[in-house]
């Protein structure tokens, strides 16, 4: 009936107890002076029975994980339509983001389309335009990819200064899934691409649209179209029943709700790739076409919503790292704010253009930490600070901060998102 | 196993009525707007009753609503304020835009001339015409906004990769580190969900 433990002690309960002690317990190591009723006393759980087959056709997280959930920030923009929230990374761990609370970015809702009613149309340069049914997109030859997709506007919030506390609000506007669909390529091809077709133009079948020019030369190399995403279909808020898989190329080019990829011989430069998602500069001009997703870290915990609750002794610090540019070959780990670096540990060697989940095992003794990653990717780029960003952007460039994040651990355990000099 | 055709022959012929319906979308050239015109006159009728209740009388924006008109010559400024007449580079785009995916809510309501109407009643907000200017799928290629120079392709590659991919520095990057700022100063994030509790 509760997750407490049976000693009263709740996460409250400790931090207020090792404040008010000025003690903190060495994790694993004290020996227990009374039995532990929850081994010595029967429990219900090893004692009656638990729910039957038939209780959740489709399961959710146990009640327990609650707060595991994508979270909105009202302020952020006019309504909850055309919005943003996001991933609760803090909590997560690996690198596959569950479906269920990863992040939602629409700009007219997110639309329900039964595959029924899809269609995909390939039109413009090509020698015969064609119409797809969803049938028709399942039969062609298949590939399964992991990738991130990261919201060009992840962490765009933080450029002025130390905004939102928690690394779910700063760097949670990404997932990572591993997509089953089918390559432009084999689309187009089957179409017939005309010489001068050097552009695609791709949008969605929500009112927004979401139109955005890609360069062929990109689309033809690793772009894909997905109908799966971790196993089964994209769910309603990404795209079902198709969305298109835009590999290290920033968020919004990945078009939910496919309806059509028109051959170009000129980008349209289209409201999403014009009034949105061109970076401002200092002097007043704005980059455009910024599509790649830099290299870019975040240490997921500890952080502002996962503070340190078990006291002084090994402590696991850990976090997500991913390039746009290509596979992460590295994280360095720093505890005093950069002044000196060290290798953190990858669960796994990184994959192109897809999340790392690195590790750095530290044994904390309640002194205060100045938290920070930094990622080196495959092409030798180092993720800079954020007053190396500025010093090229100035501070209005609203997307693409890449920059190093700082949690300040103090002394209780808990952490903030700071700046640091 | 037997060879595969180049093509596997899934699909059918796009007909020229469903090419016409989806595709719409207008190029700064012009390629893609239909036949059609308006002014700001009967723009700003229109606009009053679609488009005025979140873009304001004058395009002036409500509450977060976004701003159309406005904010000239501030890009190089704290907050800049980014708006048609502002910022945005092709009046095609504010075509192409309104015309699919405006108003909000009930995007593709709009006929040609009402969007010709609503453009032209967009760039009067601006002070970019007089409120006679017939705007056209003749002449609105030919409209250059004020922004149309201030872009550039994005140039990462010579700006930052070069220093961004010097080698790291693992030990005394530094002599002292400040902390300068402070999230919990804002206290702008939402509540703890165990908050609540």
């Amino acid at each position: 009936m509760t997750n407490e433990p049976t000693n009263g002690t709740t996460r409250r309960g400790f931090l207020a107890a090792s404040a008010a002690t000025g003690t903190a317990l060495v994790a694993g190591g004290a020996a227990a002076q009374t039995p532990d009723p929850l081994i010595t006393e029967v429990q219900e759980w090893a004692s009656g029975l638990g729910l039957g087959v038939d209780d959740a056709p489709y399961g959710m997280p146990i009640h327990f994980e609650a707060d595991v959930v994508r979270r909105n920030v009202e302020w952020l923009t006019a309504d909850v339509i055309s919005s943003i929230n996001f991933t609760p990374i803090h909590a997560l761990d690996g690198t596959i983001t569950p479906q269920g609370c990863a992040f939602e970015r629409h700009h007219s809702g997110a639309i329900e389309l039964a595959k029924e009613d899809y269609r995909l149309m390939i039109n413009g340069l090509v020698d015969t335009p064609l119409v797809f049914t969803y049938e028709d997109l399942e039969r062609f030859p298949r590939v399964t990819r992991t990738f991130f997709l990261e919201c060009a506007a992840n962490s765009g919030m933080e450029w002025a200064g130390a905004q939102l506390n928690g690394s779910q609000f700063t760097h949670g506007m990404i997932h990572n899934m591993e997509y089953t669909g089918v390559t432009l390529r084999t689309l187009l091809d089957e179409a017939g691409i005309k010489p001068e077709g050097n552009w695609l133009y791709v949008e969605g079948a929500d009112a927004s649209s979401n139109g955005r020019s890609i360069p062929m030369e990109k689309a033809l190399d690793d772009c894909m179209i997905a109908f799966k995403a971790n196993g089964e279909a994209l769910r309603m808020e990404h795209g079902y029943p198709v969305r298109l898989i835009v590999p290290g190329w920033e968020g919004n080019l990945w078009v939910k709700w496919l309806r059509r990829m028109e051959v170009t011989d000129a980008p349209v430069e289209s409201r999403e790739e014009t009034s949105k998602y061109t970076d401002t500069m200092e002097n007043g001009t704005s980059r455009k076409w910024t599509w790649v997703m830099d290299a870019k870290s975040v240490i997921t915990a500890p952080s502002p919503q996962m503070p340190i609750k078990h006291g002084h002794g090994p402590l696991v610090i850990t976090g997500l790292a991913w390039s746009g540019r290509g596979a992460v070959t590295g994280v360095d780990v720093s505890v005093n704010g950069g002044k000196t670096w060290a290798k953190a540990r990858l669960a796994a060697p990184g994959q192109e253009m897809a999340l790392t989940r690195f590790y750095f095992d530290y044994n904390w003794q309640g002194e205060e930490m100045l938290l920070q990653s930094r990622v080196t990717d495959s092409t030798g780029y180092v993720q800079p600070t954020k007053a190396q960003l500025r010093a090229v952007r100035g501070l209005n460039s609203v997307y693409h901060n890449n920059a190093i994040q700082t949690w300040w651990v103090k002394t209780n355990g808990e952490a903030e998102n700071v700046e640091v000099s | 196993t037997p060879a595969m055709a180049d093509k596997l022959g899934l699909g059918r012929a796009a007909l020229p009525e469903e090419i016409a319906a989806w595709d719409k979308d207008v190029r700064p050239d012009g390629k893609g707007l239909p036949v059609g015109s308006g002014d700001a006159l009967v723009g700003e009728e229109i606009f009053a009753d679609q488009c005025a209740s979140c873009h304001g009388d004058f395009a002036e924006g409500v509450d977060n609503w976004p701003k159309l008109a406005g904010g000239m010559n501030t890009l190089n400024r704290e907050d800049p304020l980014k708006t048609v007449g502002s910022y945005w580079p092709h009046v095609s785009t504010v075509w192409d835009y309104v015309n699919r995916s405006m108003p909000f809510g009930a995007a593709q309501t709009l006929a040609p001339d009402d969007v010709y109407a609503i453009v032209a009643y967009i760039l009067y907000s601006n002070d970019l015409i007089e409120d006679d200017f017939v705007l056209s799928n003749e002449n609105l290629a030919d409209f250059e906004l004020p922004n149309v120079g201030g872009f550039f392709v994005d140039d990462r590659e010579t700006t930052e990769y070069p220093q961004f991919s010097a080698p790291a520095c693992m030990e005394n990057c530094k002599d002292s580190v400040e902390i300068t700022m402070h999230a919990t100063v804002l206290d702008v994030t939402p509540d703890d969900l165990t908050d609540d509790d």
